[in-house]
């Protein structure tokens, strides 16, 4: 189909994976912190801004090679799974998640402490005097009213992850079915000089990725999801 | 004060003719070199220039595939220093030289590992289980990649390493994997050994009758073709004094010389 070969497919299937597990591990993890960052009133609340920021300013292929070092047998993170017996995760699909997320954290972080900060506390005030609970004040409360930066945290990380080249270049090792996702296939052709599967693949990547983005407007248009007026 | 004058026009003669005939000799040569060529071409490159004073040269590294294309689209390259003999071969067929693709030098294969004395390893070694992941270039593109492959496939060892390979873009990458401890072992380029030995470690090379040869080969470009100092620099690689620094650097002379 569309001239694409089965590794090529595979490719494809790996990167939705990669996108969208990484995505919904994102929205869940940073919740707490986007609302932490959004009320706390501690001076550590700038270092730990820098620090989510990072990755903006990095360079991929910094995040690459720290991420090969540190999920590597002898980095922390690689070093303790195994001495618990367990593998290290370079070269591994797990590897991956833990890149793109760290590569997309920002893209996530900071539309949902915007929502939040946006939002305040008053509605939450409201609901404890109602005698909601925790629980039912996140789920009622908190979420609807900032529906619109959950979502374009979501959007943003897919799509982020969909193009993600560098960090995964320096610790994937471009192995077919397990680590070698879309943009690096593509990125293996054209150095192979193969640039009719170059393009037909890059070809097939633009068209999703541009569905994708009509989709996002088109409901945006009916639900604000991407925009920061709140 | 006529006197004066006529010693002043002279003296800006005199100096005007030494800027021009300066000037001659300080075309800049752009040298376009392989990555894994680095250190060896910053050595040769250093050598040229205290035998020419005046000769300005500049080297950029890279690979070698884009080095290619970017040849193709008119870089403004006077030299092409490949990690292979295609490119330039391929460049000379397409009119993009000013002359044959010359070899200069040929590339060996090692195993290294950095937890392991890899002096002691074999291809077949490799099988244990310990080495679980062997780092190599990308065989579909970059030729240290393509030779461990043949070398892997000509000792009968592919299919059951296969499982265990992970593949980088280039020979420089396989270093940092194996460097790094995420790959176990590598099979790179001898050349790369050279800063690595001098941290003691130990490396294994590889058999050249398993693989085809890793020739490396030069071309001067269309636009080099005029220019004195990449003419110059081009026939001092060929010279005894260059290939001894080659050679000091993990290079052999090409067999066909």
């Amino acid at each position: 189909m569309f001239g694409l070969t089965p590794s090529d497919w595979e490719a494809l299937r790996l990167t939705l994976r990669l996108a969208l597990i990484s995505t919904a591990l994102l929205l869940v993890l940073c919740l707490p912190l986007a609302w932490w960052l959004a009320h706390t009133q501690r001076r550590v609340k700038v270092v730990v801004e820098a620090l989510v920021s990072l990755p903006l300013v990095l360079p991929p292929t910094v995040i690459g090679f720290y991420l090969l070092i540190l999920l590597g047998p002898r980095g922390a993170v690689g070093g303790t799974l195994e001495r618990l017996g367990a593998n290290h995760l370079a070269f591994t699909f797990t590897g991956l998640v833990i890149g793109s997320m760290i590569y997309s954290l920002p893209f996530v972080v900071q539309p949902m402490q915007n929502a939040f900060q946006a939002m305040g506390r008053r509605p939450l005030e409201v609901a404890a005097t109602l005698r909601a609970g925790p629980l039912d004040r996140l789920v009622s409360v908190v979420l609807p009213l900032s529906r619109q930066g959950l979502l374009t945290a979501a959007v943003l990380s897919f799509a982020h992850t969909l193009g993600e080249f560098g960090v995964l270049l320096m610790i994937g090792g471009g192995i077919p079915g397990q680590t070698q996702v879309a943009s690096i296939a593509i990125y293996s052709h054209v150095e192979a000089m193969d640039y009719a599967s170059a393009h037909r693949l890059s070809l097939f990547l633009m068209l999703a990725a541009f569905l994708l983005l009509v989709c996002v407007y088109a409901l945006n248009k009916r639900f604000k999801i991407v925009g920061m007026t709140p | 004060m006529p006197h004066l004058l006529k010693r002043l026009l002279a003296g800006m003669t005199s100096f005007a003719l030494t800027l021009t005939v300066a000037q001659a000799d300080q075309t800049t040569a752009r040298i376009a070199a392989a990555a894994s060529l680095r250190p060896a071409m910053d050595e040769l490159v250093a050598d040229y220039r205290s035998s020419h004073p005046g000769a300005r040269l500049e080297a950029v590294y890279g690979s070698s595939g884009s080095f290619r294309t970017q040849i193709e689209n008119g870089a403004p390259f006077d030299l092409f220093f490949s990690a292979d003999m295609d490119f330039p071969q391929a460049l000379e067929a397409a009119g993009h030289a000013a002359g044959e693709a010359v070899p200069y030098a040929e590339g060996r294969l090692v195993l290294w590992s950095g937890g392991d004395d890899a002096s002691t390893l074999t291809l077949q070694s490799l099988t244990a289980e310990r080495f679980r992941r062997i780092a190599i270039a990308n065989p579909r593109h970059a030729p240290y990649g393509a030779r461990a492959e043949e070398a892997l496939r000509s000792s009968g060892l592919w299919d059951a390493l296969e499982p265990k390979l992970v593949f980088a873009e280039n020979i420089g990458q396989a270093l940092q994997m194996v460097h790094s401890g995420a790959a176990d072992v590598g099979i790179l380029a001898l050349a790369q050994m050279h800063g690595l030995s001098l941290e003691g470690a130990a490396f294994q090379v590889i058999d050249a009758d398993l693989h085809q040869p890793l020739e490396n080969g030069y071309i001067i470009t269309r636009r080099g073709a005029e220019n004195p100092a990449a003419r110059g620099f081009a026939a001092f690689v060929q010279s005894p004094e260059a290939q001894r620094i080659l050679e000091n650097y993990g290079f052999s002379i090409p067999r066909s010389h």
